[in-house]
Order: C-alpha cells, then sequence, then structure tokens
C-alpha cells in the first residue's frame, strides 16, 4: 500500500516538474510560439478544414442545411461511382497517363542529365541548360495553348506541313488515340529540362575521386557513368520516384482540363477532371467529394507505399 | 590526351541529341513569336516557318485594344507580389520556429505539417472551404489559395537548422529576443534559399491558373492566364469551325492567340536568364534530408 503510495506521489511530482519546465519552455519561446500562429492558423484553415468537409463523401449535401446538418447516407455515393459508367474509364485514364509519363518523361529526365554531365565544355553546357529549363517558366495554359495552335487543322503547322508532304489532315486533339501521346510530349516538354537541375547537383555532390580512380584502371566513359554516375544517383532517383508517385494523382488535372475535349474523354477523362466536372460543373458536391476521396486514400496509400519499398530497396525513403 | 575513335564518336552522339533537344525547346516558342509578328494570310498558307513573313502589330493591337487585357496584366502582377509576399512570410516564419529543437511540440507539429504532403481533401472540400470563409471571387481568397508550400517549408527549415547555434546564442547574451534574432542573424544568412523560393513561389502565382479559375466569377479580378485560356477556346473555336479563316490578311483569331501567349509569357521568360543562378543552386538537395 504505502509503496504504491509513494509511487503515485512520485509521479504526480514528475508531473508538475514536466508541466513546470513546459510551462518554462513555453514563456521562453513565446515569440516563436507568436511566429507559428499565422502559420499554424493557415493549415488549420486550408488544410485541415477541408478535411474536415470529407464528411459530405458519405451525407447527401444541402446548401441549406450546411455540411455538418446534411443528412448521413453512408457508402451511396461511393457504391454509385463504382457501379457507374465512368469509374473503370478514370481509373484507367489516370493510371495510363501516368504510366506513360513514368516511362517516357521519367526516364528521359535521368537520361538528359546523365547526357547533359557528358558535355564537357561548360559554355556549351550551361547554354544548353538555360534553354532546356526555360520551359518550367511556361505556363500550363501557354503550354496548353501552343499545343493547341501548332495541333490545329486548319491552321497549325504540323497540319500544314502534312499537307505539304501531300497527306491528310489530322484533327489531332480530337482523336481519342492520340491524347496520351500530346499529353506526354507536352509535360515532357515542360518538365524534362527543369528536371535535370536535381540530378545534375546530384552528380556534382560525387567524389571526383572515384573518377579518377576508374580512370586509372582504363574505364570507359559508358563504365563511369553504370559503376559510378549512377549508383551515386540512385538515392536520388528513389526520392524523386517516390515524389512522383505520390503526386501521380493528383498533378494531372491541370494540363488534361486545358486539352481535353468531350470527344476524347473516352482516354483523356482522368479522375480530378471528373472530380472537377461533377463538384463544379454539374453541382453534385457530395459524390464529387466522395471520388476525390476515393482519389486521395490511393494517393495516401501510394506515398506510404513507395517509400516502405524503398527503405527496403535502398535503404533510405523520404522520411 | 588524344581521344579514341570511340570518344569521338560519343561525343557527336551526345552533342547531336542535345542538339535537338534545344531545337524542340525552342522552336515552337520561336513559331509562335514569329508568326504572332506576321500576317494572318502567310500563317494560314504556311508559308511562316523559319522567319517573319508580312512583318506587322496587328495582332497585338486587337490584343491591347481588347477589353480586360490591362486590368488581367494589373490583376496577376497584384497577385504574384501580394501572393509571393504573403508565401514567404509564412514560410519562413513556420520554417524558422520549426527550426528550433527546443521548441515544444516540434514533433508534433512537424507531423501536422508534413501530414498534408501525403493526403490532400481534394477539390470539392477545399472549395466549399473557401466558400464558407467567404473567400470564392475575392482577392484575398487568390491570395491565399495555394499560399503555403509545405515542401518549401521543409527546404526552409533545413536551411534554418544548418545555421550553428552559436550565431543565436551570441545574439542572445546581447539581449535580442527570436525575432530579433531570426531577423538580423538568420535572414541574411538564409538569403540564397529565400530567395530561390521567393522564386518559385513567384513563377507559380505568375503562371497560377486553375484555382484562379475555379475561385473567381468576376471579370474585373481574373488574372491573365484565365484571360488567356479564355480566348484560346474562344479563338478555336471560331476558326476550327471553319467560319473565319483569315479576318483580314494581317490579322486572324490564330495570330491575336499567338500575340497573347507572348504577352502571357514574355515577363517570366525575360526575367529568366537573370534569375536562372538561384534555380541552379542545388536547393533541393536540402529538402531530401527532410
Amino acid at each position: 500500500m504505502s509503496k504504491t503510495r509513494t509511487l503515485r506521489r512520485l509521479t504526480s511530482e514528475e508531473k508538475k516538474l514536466k508541466r513546470y519546465k513546459l510551462w518554462q519552455g513555453i514563456k521562453r519561446d513565446k515569440l516563436l510560439y507568436i511566429m507559428l500562429i499565422p502559420f499554424v492558423l493557415y493549415y488549420i484553415l486550408f488544410f485541415y478544414m477541408p478535411m474536415f468537409g470529407l464528411q459530405l463523401a458519405f451525407k447527401d449535401y444541402s446548401p441549406l442545411r450546411g455540411i455538418i446538418g446534411s443528412q448521413w447516407v453512408g457508402m451511396k455515393h461511393f457504391v454509385n461511382f463504382f457501379t457507374g459508367p465512368y469509374a473503370w474509364r478514370v481509373i484507367r485514364n489516370t493510371f495510363m497517363i501516368n504510366i506513360y509519363d513514368l516511362l517516357i518523361n521519367f526516364t528521359a529526365t535521368i537520361v538528359v542529365a546523365l547526357m547533359l554531365n557528358e558535355v564537357i565544355n561548360k559554355h556549351i553546357r550551361s547554354a544548353i541548360q538555360t534553354v532546356i529549363y526555360m520551359p518550367h517558366f511556361v505556363s500550363t495554359v501557354v503550354a496548353a495553348g501552343m499545343v493547341v495552335s501548332l495541333l490545329s487543322p486548319s491552321s497549325g503547322i504540323i497540319n500544314t506541313i502534312l499537307v505539304k508532304l501531300g497527306m491528310e489532315k489530322i484533327y489531332f486533339l480530337a482523336e481519342p488515340k492520340y491524347f496520351r501521346g500530346i499529353y506526354t510530349a507536352m509535360n515532357g516538354w515542360q518538365s524534362i529540362g527543369f528536371g535535370t537541375i536535381i540530378y545534375t547537383s546530384a552528380i556534382c555532390a560525387i567524389d571526383d575521386s572515384l573518377y579518377e580512380a576508374a580512370s586509372i584502371d582504363g574505364a570507359g566513359r559508358l563504365q563511369k557513368i553504370i559503376h559510378i554516375t549512377l549508383p551515386g544517383i540512385a538515392m536520388t532517383i528513389t526520392v524523386m520516384l517516390i515524389m512522383k508517385i505520390g503526386h501521380m494523382l493528383s498533378s494531372s488535372a491541370e494540363s488534361v482540363l486545358l486539352l481535353y475535349q468531350p470527344i476524347t474523354y473516352e482516354t483523356a477523362d482522368v479522375i480530378n477532371t471528373y472530380v472537377y466536372r461533377e463538384g463544379l460543373e454539374s453541382a453534385n458536391y457530395s459524390y464529387s467529394t466522395a471520388v476525390g476521396l476515393f482519389n486521395g486514400i490511393v494517393s495516401f496509400i501510394l506515398v506510404i507505399g513507395a517509400n516502405k519499398l524503398s527503405h527496403k530497396v535502398n535503404n533510405a525513403g523520404l522520411w | 590526351m588524344k581521344m579514341s575513335n570511340s570518344e569521338k564518336t560519343a561525343n557527336i552522339v551526345i552533342y547531336l541529341i542535345m542538339f535537338v533537344m534545344v531545337l524542340v525547346v525552342l522552336y515552337p516558342m520561336w513559331y509562335i513569336l514569329i508568326a504572332s509578328f506576321s500576317g494572318a494570310a502567310e500563317v494560314s498558307a504556311g508559308n511562316v516557318i523559319l522567319k517573319v513573313h508580312d512583318f506587322n502589330m496587328g495582332a497585338y493591337k486587337r490584343v491591347f485594344a481588347m477589353n480586360g487585357i490591362a486590368k488581367a496584366y494589373f490583376n496577376t502582377i497584384f497577385y504574384t507580389v501580394f501572393g509571393t509576399l504573403l508565401s514567404i512570410s509564412l514560410t519562413i516564419l513556420g520554417g524558422y520556429a520549426l527550426s528550433k529543437s527546443r521548441l515544444y511540440g516540434r514533433r508534433g507539429l512537424l507531423l501536422f505539417i508534413t501530414f498534408t504532403m501525403w493526403f490532400n481533401a481534394g477539390m470539392m472540400p477545399t472549395y466549399l472551404t473557401y466558400q464558407t470563409l467567404n473567400l470564392v471571387n475575392t482577392r484575398m481568397g487568390i491570395l491565399l489559395c495555394g499560399a503555403v508550400s509545405t515542401f518549401y517549408v521543409i527546404i526552409m527549415r533545413t536551411c534554418f537548422e544548418a545555421i550553428p547555434d552559436s550565431m543565436e546564442e551570441s545574439a542572445k547574451l546581447d539581449g535580442a529576443n527570436d525575432f530579433q534574432i531570426l531577423c538580423s542573424v538568420y535572414l541574411p544568412l538564409a538569403k540564397p534559399t529565400i530567395m530561390t523560393l521567393v522564386l518559385y513561389y513567384m513563377v507559380s502565382r505568375w503562371n497560377g491558373y486553375f484555382w484562379s479559375m475555379i475561385l473567381l466569377k468576376d471579370d474585373n479580378l481574373i488574372p491573365l492566364q484565365v484571360v488567356l485560356k479564355k480566348l484560346i477556346v474562344t479563338m478555336s473555336g471560331l476558326y476550327d469551325n471553319g467560319s473565319t479563316n483569315a479576318d483580314t490578311t494581317q490579322t486572324s483569331a490564330e495570330t491575336v492567340v499567338y500575340a497573347t501567349i507572348v504577352i502571357a509569357a514574355a515577363p517570366m521568360l525575360l526575367v529568366y536568364p537573370f534569375i536562372q543562378r538561384f534555380f541552379a543552386k542545388g536547393i533541393m538537395v536540402g529538402a531530401v534530408k527532410g
């Protein structure tokens, strides 16, 4: 009995001490906490308040009753989505567009970075860099505008050339079979060059003595790339891959929205553009929230999964 | 040292591929530029390929005569300047406080912000939040929208963490408080990273389209990108229906679109060479550790 009592007294004293320390800490750092107020407030309002709104996915939203007052309907919207005609289409399209992007643009970025490193003349290299970073500063609207103009059937340069070569005009943006290619090309145009920055700086960080040692051993250029440069940037590649996979489902909406039209929905409509049309154009708030929540959950699983995997493979992850 | 034959071929192949890459990047921009200054008839005849034909400024005159372009330009500058200021201030405040390991609750706060990188509530709940806060169709809404990037906060924090504690301690001995220390010790030391983040925020503000399109209904508030998008839609609607191909020989719907594209993209592309060195500074490396 007495033993437990002393124990209890000790813990309560410890608690007191802890609370005292905490209080002292807060007093000491009060200015830091004051700095955090607007910052944390921002996160609460613009990141966490929307999460609170996710309950709409299980409700029928009525503007009069508000988010909290709307009627619960359980999984109705999810059932509607998955039994509806569009679930498979948008999931497939999202997946395919990202596979294209990963296979072509992600790989191309690494290849271009490796090649850039092989350009020995410094001035030429920095000139190339200046040019290939440029499209990053062009907005998606401008890039899409360029694509639309260049591919225009009536007067776009591509079709003009096709006609000059004696071929038929093609209305590229109205043909579902071309959409993924066009999207990937536009995305690549915008992102490949700038994407090399991170690999270039990773290559810079590789110890020069490794290359010297390899030269002495008689290794050729390609061998050096395979045995020194690539392993040297493997970590960076993994991290970039995780980020890419994590953002897979959210990144594509804006470009797709600017390029697609009803006639190409078959291959172009992705989850987020569908969410956009259902929610903001057709005002099916709850249904759209449900599809968005599905998107968010899959994204979440992808990020966590990719990170776990990279810990296993590479012993290094994003966190 | 003499180059072997295979070295030489390798070099040629590399330079060739790089040359093609440069060409692919530049040509679309070059084409838009020359077409915007060329006569519409020449453009639709397909004669404008390498240089300007039938030089005229008609397309630009028509763009500037259009209602709302000047206002849209002003709006874009407004959102870029004040939005970037807001973004970088919040990022510095959060990044600085979170860089102090002595801060109680730091781990929890870090989790609180990183979680938002993993999970996003999605479009509708976000829109409804703006509606609840009465930010739809307001300038304030655009300034606040996407103001903080968690990723950049983490970069900022990593940068502050790398500055030795002794700097802070000696300033404390001189009687400076945390805010003074941030302003007079940390900000000057973190200047390169802050500049880089300012530029990143700036570019995304200038080029931002999606949420401006969703949140703004009033034509007096919309930025350039939204105007451009509307223009492309109406114009391409015009010429793809074949109804009006060339209004005159000098300007047509499409040369006007080209001119608008040039006007929208030019400012960023013109300042870019001067700010390029900031971007190349391997800023991401810091983030990887975070």
